[in-house]
């Protein structure tokens, strides 16, 4: 769905994992680019069940709501990767209080 | 604890002039924004992306460049800059005159905060109009903004055959910059009506003024056109089809039905003006016809309806960057002065460049308003409107019907609106479907009450502001 730039800048990279497979991510690219590039979803509806994938990329439609470093329904458009970082799918329920 | 003159929320053109200004009155400024580093929406990533000899830069062009001379002087401007720190609800703490103050509560790497301050701006800017159809929430279909951010924060590109559809000035600028850098565009569907000379024309003049801008946006679609891209003009009912991911793409042109493969398709159909902060303060609100969306009501130096409240950029209208950075520095001017820093006579010979400049540089903007207006096309029964609740146009036609043409009512009956985004996504839809049902201007259906928090908290959140209180 996504590629990076051929020759984007060689900048510093981070390894974060995705669902438990290693990937190489670009400083300064956020959670939810990593999943949208990786396995092409985010989360998966607690009503119909059905994929989502993150649709705004700034924080307003909450479709990127993912597992970071274990803590779910969080919005990861909005996290930057670090190294060692742990991303997984959401599926189903979330628990915000809003 | 330490109070602030001025909490400004964003750190976009309009945030970062305004903290620049505040700054050289030797105010004290705190500056919250979620993005890791200073730019807003247009200078996204700006200080990372400007290191020397970078493609990327040069591909995102030299108005994204000026982006780093602006960080630059914020940087150095002395403001308490507070990245990933995201603002979800502000309350006033003490109306009288002599103390009047703010309280900001943010959220920063899960930990919950309370700021204060004498006075708010609110720099925060606008989200891409959410309009409905019928597939929009299938993986494969993000909007032209979200591919932006992809390019500036990560440096991707769309693969797959890429589809971009909408209109506005967005759309015509990322699909140059995808040219610059290499990206694939299988084709643009332009949804704009195609009666852009009848519509145009009266505008034109006025937005001579902005020449540059216009010259731009025309060297835009010339350099569209030379590529050979595939372009179609007139196109509604667009839909996404698959199973869990985009597959195909079916829309209408006034010659018949069309459809390709797809990949990506990207969607944009214009700005709003971000108004949850200001609707949740109970401010007045008013309706633009022009932009089909909500502004908050302002003064003449950008004050609210809430006396201490201030609002520049696009939040308070869509006016673009360069008026987003002219209303920052009258919207300084403004705040100097209703802290008595700046007399009244002072303020008004102060504010006299700047309500130039932003006149020079809003222009265009009732032109490019007349030439991409919000789409008016029947959203279908069965399309999802509300994405939080997995609600479709059917369900909330049916509630709209059963009683008052009110918003809240509606979103009571069906949850539409109760979801996470708040309506982000689907307020406008459904006052345009309650409009409908009732037969009655859209500008009369208002949008529903947004409460605090403005932005989704959790318990571990709430819990550690107990204890930074304590
Ligand atoms: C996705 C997108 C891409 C765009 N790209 C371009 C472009 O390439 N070129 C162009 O000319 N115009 C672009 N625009 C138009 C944009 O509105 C610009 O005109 C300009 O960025 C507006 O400046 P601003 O200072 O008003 O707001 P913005 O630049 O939008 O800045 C607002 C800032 O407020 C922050 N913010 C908002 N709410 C909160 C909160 N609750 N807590 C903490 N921080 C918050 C945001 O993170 C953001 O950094 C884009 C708009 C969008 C929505
Ligand atoms: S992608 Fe929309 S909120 Fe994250």
């Amino acid at each position: 769905m996504f590629r990076p730039l051929p020759d984007s800048p060689e900048g510093p990279t981070v390894t974060v994992f995705v669902e438990g497979q290693p990937v190489v991510a670009r400083d300064g690219e956020t959670a939810a680019s990593v999943l949208l590039r990786h396995l092409g979803t985010a989360r998966i509806t607690p009503v119909s069940e059905s994929p989502r994938a993150p649709f705004c990329m700034m924080g307003c439609c909450f479709d990127c709501l993912a597992e970071i470093d274990g803590k779910g329904s969080t919005q990861s458009c909005l996290v930057p990767v670090r190294e060692g970082m742990t991303i997984a799918r959401q599926m189903g329920a979330r628990k915000v209080v809003a | 604890m330490m109070i602030f003159d001025v909490a400004i929320i964003g750190a976009g053109p309009a945030g970062m002039q305004a903290a620049c200004d505040l700054r050289r009155r030797d105010l004290s400024v705190v500056v919250l924004d979620e993005q890791p580093a200073p730019g807003g929406q247009i200078w996204r990533g700006v200080e990372r992306n400007c290191q020397p000899g970078s493609h990327l830069a040069q591909g995102l062009g030299a108005e994204y460049r000026q982006g780093a001379d602006v960080a630059r002087s914020f940087r150095a401007s002395g403001a308490d800059y507070r990245p990933l720190s995201r603002v979800w609800q502000i309350e006033e703490s003490s109306k009288e005159a002599m103390a009047q103050g703010w309280q900001v509560f943010v959220t920063r790497e899960s930990q919950a905060e309370v700021i204060e301050a004498r006075r708010i701006l609110l720099a925060n800017g606008a989200q891409e109009r959410p309009v409905p159809f019928p597939g929009w929430t299938r993986p494969g279909v993000l909007t032209v903004g979200a591919a932006q951010i992809l390019l500036k924060s990560g440096g991707l590109l769309p693969e797959g055959p890429v589809w971009i559809c909408g209109a506005g000035p967005l759309p015509l600028l990322y699909a140059h910059q995808l040219r610059k850098l290499g990206g694939q565009i299988a084709g643009f569907l332009d949804t704009a009506p195609r009666d852009t000379l009848r519509r145009g024309l009266p505008h034109l003049n006025g937005a001579l003024r902005d020449w540059k801008s216009l010259a731009k946006g025309l060297g835009w679609q010339a350099g569209m056109r030379l590529s050979g891209l595939r372009r179609e003009t007139g196109v509604t009912q667009l839909r996404a089809e698959g199973g869990d991911r985009l597959e195909r793409i079916r829309w209408q042109t006034p010659e018949g039905e069309k459809s390709a493969t797809a990949g990506v398709l990207l969607i944009h159909e214009g700005l709003v003006p971000s108004v949850h902060p200001t609707l949740s303060l109970q401010c007045e609100h008013a309706w633009s016809d022009a932009q089909q969306s909500l502004r908050p009501v302002l003064d003449p130096w950008g004050e609210t309806t809430r006396s201490g409240l201030f609002v520049a950029g696009d939040a308070a209208g869509i006016d673009g960057a360069k008026a987003a950075l002219a209303k920052g520095a009258l919207a300084a001017i403004g705040i100097a002065r209703s802290l008595g820093v700046l007399s009244d006579a002072r303020a008004r010979h102060a504010r006299v460049a700047g309500d130039r400049a932003l006149s020079k540089a809003r222009a265009a903007r009732p032109l490019l308003d007349s030439l991409y207006p919000a789409p008016e096309g029947k959203i279908g029964d069965d399309t999802i409107v509300c994405r939080c609740e997995e609600l479709t146009a059917g369900q909330i036609r049916a509630a709209a019907r059963r009683g008052a043409a009110d918003p809240d009512r509606v979103k009571a009956e069906t949850r539409a609106g109760m979801g996470p985004c708040q309506g982000r996504q689907c307020g406008y839809t459904i006052a345009r479907l309650i409009a409908e049902a009732h037969d009655m201007p859209r500008a009369d259906v208002g949008f529903h009450n947004i409460r605090p928090p403005l932005k989704p908290v959790t318990l571990g959140e709430l819990a550690s502001l107990g204890k930074t209180k304590a």
